[in-house]
This record gives C-alpha cells, structure tokens and sequence, in this order.
C-alpha cells in the first residue's frame, strides 16, 4: 500500500488544491511574483514588436535596395571649376547610368516642386507636387484605395492626371467618396483625380507621400519649365545585388559627366536605403536584447522574490511539516507536496500572466490602428513559460530542501 | 514485550554536550496503561521521542514488536510511524487549514488510501468519540477538548501498536482533563491499546497503571498503581 515517488491521482491533486485554496494569503502572495514576472516579459516583447511594426510602416513599400541621388553644390575645385558651383541632374545620366552600371535593375527621374496647394470647390490643402515615371512604382510601392496609379501612356501624352494622397483625398473629398474622375486643382493648373495611394511609407522621396500629389513627369517638366535637368534619380539594385558596392562606380559616372572632384563625397548626394534598413535592423536587434534582458531580469527578480516567500511559507508551515513527518510522510511526500503546490501554483499564475498580457496587447493592437503588430504569437508565450517553469524549479531547491529537513520534533518545539 | 529499551543514552550536542539519557532500561507489556513522569529537564521528552521514532539514539537498543529501531533512514522511519505510533500532543497539533475529518484522515493518506475510504474510516472513529456534528468544522473552530479527542481519534485510525501521549491534557483545564483521560482509560481497557503518557503532573500519571518516574536520565522508581492512589491529592484527581 506504500504510495509510488510523486505520485500524482486525485487525491494529491484534492490534498495541494486544499493547501493552496484554504491558505489564499500566501498562495496570491507567491502567485504574485510569478504572475507580474511573466506578464512584464511578454508585455514588453510584445511592446518592442509593436514599436517595430508601428517603425516599419514607415518604410512600408520602399525598395530596401534602393539608392537615390540628388545634386548639391559642390566642395571642391576641379577642372578649372571653383568650389561652391550649382549643377543639376539631368535625363542623360539616367541614360547613363543605365548603360554603364548594368547591375541596376531600374533607374527613373523624379521633379519634385514643394509648398503647393491643392484645391477643389471650397476646400484647400498644402501640399507638395513630384513628377515621375511609371515605373516609379519600382521604388515606392503604392498602396491604391482608389483607382490606379500613373502608366506609360499618362507620361507620353502629357495627360493632366494625378495620383494623390491620403491627406489630401481626406481634406478635398471629406465625406470619403471616391474621387476619381473629379478634378482639383494644384497651383494654377486642374488635373484630373485618377487614384488615391494611401501607402504609410515615411521614406519619401520630396515628402510623406500622405501630403504629395503625384504627376506624369513629362507635365512636370513643362509646369517647371525644367528642361533636361531632373531633380532626383532613383535606382534600384537587381536582385542579390549589394547598393553600398555600387555606391562608388554611381558617385563616379556622375561625377565625371559633370566635372566633379571624384573625392567630393558632398556634391552628389547619395541617400543608401540599404544603409538605412540596416541601421533599423540594428536597432531593432538592440532593443529587443533591452527588452529580453530587462524582461529576464524581472523574470529573475520575480524568481527570487518567490524562492524568498516560499522560505517564508516553509517557515510558517513548520509545525504543519513536522505534523505530517510525525503521522509518517516520508521526506519525499514532502518534497512532492511543496514541489506539486509550486507546479499549480506557477501554471495557474503563469497562465494568468500570459492571458493578461494577451489581453492589454490586443488593446493596444486595436487603439494602434490597422497593421501594427503587437500580439506575441504562441511560441513566444510558451518560451517564456517554460523559462518560468525553469526559474521556479530552481527557485524552490532552497525551500524545498528547507522543508524537507524539518524534523518531526520541530513540530512539537515551535510553540 | 511490545517495547524494550536496553541502556539507552541520548547526548545533545549544541555546542556544549549535553548528556540527556544515561542508560535507560525498559520494557512494556502489549495492553499496558504506563505514564513517564519526570520534572522537566529529566530526559522525558526525549525518552518520548526516541520512543516515538522521531528521534535518534546514541548508544543502547530500542526493540518495538520484535523489530530493532536503530539507524533507520527517514522513509523507514516514516514508515514505522505510520503503520505501529500514535502521537498525541499536548498542543493538538492538528492541522489548521483542514477539517476535523481531514485531519482525522491524514494518516490513512500518506498509508496510501483512496479518499472515500479514509472519509469513511474517519467518520466512524469521529463518531466513536461524539464528534460526528464536529466533523466539518475547522480546528479553530472546536474547543480544547474537542480538539484533544480529534487529535487522538487521528493517532488511532492507522490502528497503531502503541499511543504515545505528550502531556495530552497541558493545554486543558481540569474538567476537560478529566474527560480525555477518562477516554484515555476507557480506550486502554476495552480496546486493549497500549498507551504511554508523558507528563509531570502526578494526578495525570495517577490515571495510568503504571508509573515511571525518571529523574536526571535514568529510571528511577517504577510504582505499580492498579489502584489508582499515587497521588498525594487522593485519588480520582487531576491536579491542576
């Protein structure tokens, strides 16, 4: 009739469920520290993915491989030419470029012309005007909740169309009809609405793309007036292809056609998005080493918090210990006993912290608008888990054994 | 002889030796109703513990129903608490957070007994000493009697060879002495229970048959007290 080691049936279960209901004090108590260590972990990697996701809409639909040039004054003498010289872009580099640097997939113009307004009937909104090809779209993906986006034939035949953006959709057309069709006018000239890109993308080349109102550059260059220069260059990398290495070759083709100092880095400016992804991924990695480090600490924190209520607990149930070795538990059905009560306690309190962080990251997600992420997904909430159940396991060795050399006698000494 | 203790010694040893018992020699007969008296500090507590199992000896034997209960590791211990002792403490100790039939039933748990038959087991002992209506109820909420019989009714229900009584009625006032001693007696006679008590008041052990007096660690007179006038307050008295 000798009960097996860490026997586990219903009466074990009835006899930890009893000690752990009818004492609630200290079952909360160390349910507690388990409960707040998991749920600020999971919370706060569930903060640090909605921080990215809310980061990354900013770079939503941006070629990560791409590079744009733009003309600055330049730094330094060179041919004859003095410092300080203004040069433009001009159509033929993209020629150019195309010819002489066949690892790039797309090169396309873009004329930029900024502190515009845009207006239909009576409502007014500022904004800002580009000019692009329609391969444009190569760069920055548009996201269209109405209509289409410019194509060949608007470029060719100089069409009075334009693409706007989410701002301006919203204060022309306040009661959200689709406006395609209708016309707005920018500056002086009135075009006719063909789309409405609600892409979120920050990385915008001449401004966020929400306040912009996009052209056929061919109706650009003759609003502006601009001949051959281009105010921009966007390229883009083929595939597998690494920016930062043509970086130079591009520097240098431009750099000659215009007489440039091939060492003045300043008069071309040459913006990497390759660059730039990687500072974000950096950064990214770094906070989430924060986040796990500070979550593990508290997680610790919460460990040893608990291993110090437990010895306490132990301290409390001497007598209750000392009862039970007297009546003929064997060390072990102690073990088992503090061990099993440790076990529920930390699935009870552990799941509760897992649920309860779900919960307050679902809030968030839905105040937080469309797209951003901050749900941890099941793997994560079981790591954690078992990462508590790790640390709890240890936590208890030291009251545990405490417990398990309680005497009988002492149970009869601590009155 | 269901005990026999042969030139038991005992030292503590905290610090500075502390020579507890210094050869004790004993035997007691299955069905006998003995109390250990003894002033405090005289080594009784410790002849109960070591008695009980709870406890270690140094040197000597110690044989409980033909079995030698020496150097045994915790589980053995364990073992041969729950299946042949008693324990009845002067303080109750019953378990807080459980019932009366909870803890009336705890060493049937730990023997390995399915929860329907220990409750069953439980009750009939609970009822046997007028505590059926008690049994729901939480230590707390019982007298110093009540608790007592509860106390006694868990140290029986794993029918064990011997009760061993620390100063089972200390923490009683006198009426109520009266009545656990009464049932004390009344156990020993009809249910033929061996039971030892151990106290210091003479009007507790004049309730037993036989009196072991034991002074500085040794044995000293043994009085045979079938008639029950050992005390020097007469007889049928508990002093308090």
């Amino acid at each position: 009739m000798r009960r097996k080691i860490l026997r586990f049936d219903i009466d074990t279960y009835r006899e930890i469920t009893d000690a752990l209901v009818r004492n609630k004090r200290r079952s909360l108590l160390t349910g507690f520290g388990i409960f707040w260590g998991l749920f600020m972990l999971l919370f706060l990697i569930g903060g640090g993915k909605g921080v990215k996701s809310l980061l990354m809409r900013n770079f939503e639909g941006f070629a990560s491989n791409s590079i744009v040039i733009a003309a600055n004054e330049t730094t330094k003498p060179y041919k004859g030419f003095k410092e300080g010289r203004s040069w433009n872009l001009q159509y033929t580099d993209i020629e150019r470029l195309k010819v002489l640097v066949p690892e790039l997939e797309v090169v396309t113009p873009e004329l930029p012309e900024w502190g515009l307004s845009a207006t239909r009937d009576e409502y007014n909104v500022s904004c800002h005007a580009k000019g692009v090809r329609a391969d444009y779209v190569k760069v920055e993906t548009p996201s269209m909740k109405f209509g289409r986006f410019l194509n060949e034939v608007d470029v060719q035949q100089k069409r009075k169309v334009c693409v706007i953006g989410e701002r301006i959709w919203q204060s022309l057309f306040p009661d959200g009809d689709d406006p395609c069709g209708q016309f707005i006018r920018v500056g002086s000239v009135y075009y006719q609405v063909i789309g409405v890109d609600v892409s979120t993308s920050n990385i915008n080349i001449g401004g966020s793309s929400a306040e912009s109102v996009t052209l056929p550059i061919t109706v650009m260059r003759d609003l502006l007036n601009s001949g051959e220069s281009v105010g921009m260059i966007c390229a883009i990398g083929r595939e597998g292809v690494n920016m930062s290495d043509l970086e130079g070759k591009i520097r240098q083709v431009i750099a000659r056609q215009h007489y440039i100092d091939p060492k003045d880095e300043e008069a071309i400016m040459v913006l990497n998005m390759e660059v730039m992804f990687r500072i974000m991924d950096n950064l990214f990695r770094g906070v989430n080493f924060l986040i796990w480090m500070v979550g593990i600490g508290t997680l610790l924190a919460g460990a040893i918090g608990v291993s110090n209520i437990m010895l306490v607990v132990v301290r409390e149930r001497t007598v209750e210990i000392g009862i039970r070795r007297a009546i003929g538990a064997t060390p072990r059905d102690i073990l088992s006993q503090i061990v099993l009560e440790g076990v529920a306690l930390t699935i009870v309190a552990g799941s509760s912290g897992i649920v309860f962080s779900v919960l307050l990251l679902q809030l968030l997600e839905v105040i937080a608008q469309h797209k951003t992420i901050f749900q941890i997904d099941f793997g994560t909430a079981m790591a954690a888990l078992l990462l508590l159940g790790l640390l709890g396991l240890l936590a208890g060795i030291a009251p545990a054994r405490r417990a398990m050399n309680i005497k009988p006698v002492d149970a009869m000494r601590d009155e | 002889m269901l005990i026999e203790l042969h030139n038991i010694h005992k030292t503590y040893d905290n610090g500075q030796p502390l020579h507890v018992l210094k050869g004790i020699d004993l035997g007691i007969e299955q069905g006998e109703f003995v109390s250990i008296m003894g002033a405090s500090g005289s080594g009784k507590s410790t002849l109960l513990n070591i008695l009980g199992i709870l406890d270690n000896y140094d040197e000597g034997e110690y044989w409980l129903d033909g079995k030698l209960i020496k150097n045994l590791s915790e589980k053995e211990a364990a073992h041969y608490r729950n299946q042949m002792i008693g324990f009845v403490f002067q303080s109750f100790n019953l378990i807080n957070f459980k019932t009366a039939v909870e803890n009336v039933e705890l060493p049937l748990y730990y023997q390995g007994f399915g929860r329907k038959k220990r409750n069953e087991l439980a009750m009939r002992y609970l009822e046997h000493f007028g505590l059926a209506e008690w049994a729901t109820h939480y230590p707390n909420e019982l007298s110093g009697g009540q608790k007592q019989r509860v106390a006694i009714a868990r140290a029986l229900i794993t029918n064990p060879r011997i009760l061993l009584a620390d100063e089972p009625t200390g923490a009683l006032d006198s009426k109520t002495s009266v009545e656990v001693m009464n049932l004390l007696t009344d156990l020993n006679r009809t249910e033929k229970v061996t039971i030892i008590v151990v106290t210091h008041e003479s009007g507790v052990a004049n309730c037993t048959d036989k009196i072991i007096h034991i002074k500085d660690g040794i044995i000293g007179e043994t009085t045979m007290n079938e008639q029950h006038k050992a005390s020097v307050f007469g007889t049928s008295t508990i002093m308090k």
